[in-house]
């Protein structure tokens, strides 16, 4: 391999598999399933040449046990999915959040509810990426808007998980997924690449869920199975030891951990970008392909006149409250446009709490949410008359 | 000279959640026996267990012991396997887990023939939510969700795995505990997917509501209905009828899983992806 960068042509799903591949990613479980099959199939080309493995399973829920599996035997693992598919790992989601095992799970964004339309892009798996699993449990989500940035951070995702021993969502929409576009891919060992932490204690005193003492608060350090510290994974509620317990006192306890270990490192987490939102009075909150119309529909409004910001997500989860809120203080409004009927739209009402107009623009026809529509909106809330140029 | 059970259990975790009577305690032991006799190393040991009263095993176990969800079981003992090659993956399921909920897992698991031992502790009945209708309840048992008597038909759990591929298979029973030791240090020694079902007694939820006046009446009714499978060869079809039939169903070799896909590995190295050369095709059956 050619220790220098390399610039190549690849679509967004295949980025994806290339940036799982710098992380480390050893083990990929999956399912076929449009739009997310690329990834499936670069990694049953490129894996096994790793010495990994590279697995079609029997279906998505069977993908994403193998995934935890392989993760407790040390193996930094992934699958890679779509609405239907990520609807049935939840359960497994689950399991990895309060078993506290990394691995890293691709959602590639397409029409729903059910089987919805599977050729059509999408945003609307971002509630279900925070709320899918049922119970309080942590989560991280990113959602990368270019073929490039797929790949960072698809490594990025592997480095929280393994650090924060917790499954970490990627999530882009069909179209980034789909897109072929001009990448760097930086030279092996130039981008941090974080491994998980080991026990210090001999096998007798190590408690899989005991975090104190941990140099990263509140995440235990993770024993690979056979390696002689032979311990429990349970996904019923349990003590630091790893054996289930009805303790209620303990349960709240190790809940409350569960969801500390992500929220006090939220600064660490949370990545997002700004364009022009220093003098703006009028925002656009954006994420996935739709930022990129964002961005180019800011920059309509600057040459008409107005004074238009614009803030993208890239940490979806946890969500960057305080950003918004000081964006909502110093804005005469905000525009989220997103390929669904309503989704980030009301978080950013919710941080706001209620410092600006907030408007949703929605779209699921599959068609992407283009500049002129994003304008629009961005003077309808200025109440200003600039003529959109409707290239949409 | 009585065996030592303490070296394999893990201390401070019994008392054990099983009521009394259930054949799960006698199935534990046989396990842990078995790999005494195997004399594997504890470190290298994985038993995965699913959701319901047997798999509850996992807790007491002192081996890297892994409690899953409903169902899956086998396969996050697959990705476990697939990336911890030098280890012993030892699968304890319920029949309802096994092959119900995670029917599909098991027969893949089956068709793949990757090197894991499935035990199955087959009693017939949902245990741990109270004795509901399982996919290995007879004909017209009553169970809480069949009150007026079960209409599905069961699952014979050693056919099934034999048919979808598996290539070791055997049953025994909870009454017949040293042929369950054997069955499983073979299963265990076995190159490939094994599968012992294990024919357990429930006589809280299951047991009692079907004529059966306490545990040992079931433990009896074990030792009575079981057919070794060697006689029943011998013997007429009516009079097999109603019998459970015990030993090795099958035993043979095929390609193993894991060692398949190193195989794969090595040709992938090697340069352009195609078809590996078998000296036979193992497809079209």
């Amino acid at each position: 391999m050619s220790m220098t960068e390399q610039v190549r042509l690849l679509q967004g799903n295949e980025a994806c598999a290339e940036g799982a591949l710098y992380a480390g990613c050893r083990f990929f479980a999956g399912y076929p399933i449009t739009p997310a099959t690329e990834i499936a199939e670069y990694l049953a080309l490129h894996l096994p040449k790793r010495g990994g493995v590279c697995l079609q399973m029997e279906d998505e829920i069977a993908s994403m046990g193998a995934a935890i599996g392989a993760s407790l035997g040390g193996c930094k693992s992934l699958t890679a999915t779509s609405g239907p598919g990520f609807s049935l790992k939840q359960e497994g989601i689950g399991y990895a959040c309060l078993t506290e095992v990394p691995c890293v799970i691709v959602d590639v964004m397409r029409g729903g509810p059910s089987t919805g339309f599977p050729t059509g892009s999408s945003q609307s798996d971002i509630m279900q990426a925070r709320w899918g699993t049922h119970g309080d449990h942590p989560v991280i989500c990113l959602t990368p808007s270019s073929v490039q940035e797929i790949f960072y951070e698809t490594i990025r995702a592997f480095n929280l998980s393994e650090k924060f021993r917790t499954p970490v969502i990627v999530a882009f929409d069909e179209i980034i997924g789909h897109t072929r576009e001009k990448i760097t891919m930086p030279a092996p060992g130039s981008v941090e690449v974080v491994n998980r932490l080991l026990p210090t204690v001999p096998p007798e005193k190590y408690k899989p869920y005991d975090a104190a003492g941990s140099p990263v608060p509140d995440v235990p350090p993770l024993a690979p199975f056979g390696t002689g510290y032979r311990f429990h994974v349970t996904g019923l509620n349990h003590r630091k030891d790893g054996f289930p317990t009805n303790d209620g006192r303990l349960i709240q306890e190790e809940e409350e951990r569960l969801l500390r270990k992500v929220s006090r490192h939220s600064r660490e987490i949370i990545k997002y970008e700004e364009y022009r939102l220093d003098d703006a009075e009028v925002a656009v909150v954006s994420y996935g392909a739709t930022a990129r119309s964002a961005w180019r529909a800011v920059k309509m409004a600057r040459e008409a006149g107005i004074k238009a910001g614009g803030f993208r997500i890239i940490t979806m989860w946890p969500f960057p409250e305080e950003r918004i809120l000081n964006i909502a203080k110093s804005v005469k409004g905000i525009v989220v446009p997103e390929m669904n009927l309503g989704q980030v739209v009301y978080e950013v009402e919710r941080c706001s709490k209620g410092k600006t107009a907030v408007l949703g623009i929605g779209r699921v026809d599959a068609e992407p949410i283009v500049p002129g529509l994003i304008f629009d909106s961005l003077n309808k809330m200025l109440n200003k008359k600039a003529i959109s140029r409707k290239n949409f | 000279m009585s065996f030592n059970y303490e070296e394999y259990i893990r201390k401070g975790t019994l008392p054990h959640i099983w009521c009394a009577g259930c054949g799960h305690g006698i199935l534990m032991k046989s396990i842990i026996r078995a790999i005494a006799k195997l004399e594997i190393d504890k470190n290298k040991i994985a038993v995965v267990s699913g959701i319901g009263c047997v798999s509850r095993m996992t807790g007491y176990l002192d081996f890297n012991t892994l409690h899953t969800t409903h169902g899956r079981a086998i396969t996050f003992a697959t990705g476990l396997k697939m990336v911890k090659h030098d280890m012993t993956v030892i699968l304890v399921c319920g029949d309802g887990d096994a092959v119900a909920i995670g029917g599909n897992h098991f027969i893949h698991a089956c068709r793949r023939n990757i090197d894991l031992t499935m035990i199955v502790a087959n009693n017939y009945i949902y245990g741990m939510t109270g004795g509901q209708v399982a996919p290995t309840t007879p004909i017209a048992d009553i169970s809480t969700t069949t009150p007026y008597g079960n209409i599905d038909r069961e699952f014979d759990i050693c056919r099934l795995a034999e048919g979808a591929g598996a290539t070791f298979v055997a049953r025994t029973t909870s009454f017949h505990s040293a042929q369950m030791d054997q069955l499983i240090v073979q299963a265990i020694k076995h190159k490939g997917f094994s599968v012992v079902d294990v024919i357990d007694s429930c006589w809280t939820v299951y047991g009692r509501r079907n004529k059966f006046k306490d545990h040992v009446a079931m433990l009896e009714w074990q030792r009575d209905i079981a057919l070794p499978l060697k006689a029943a060869e011998r013997m007429k079809p009516e009079d097999i009828k109603g019998k459970i039939l015990t030993g090795i169903f099958c035993s043979k070799e095929a390609p193993e899983y894991v060692e398949e896909y190193r195989k794969l590995q090595e040709r992938a190295r090697g340069g352009t992806p195609g078809q590996p050369q078998y000296e036979q095709s193992s497809g079209h059956l």
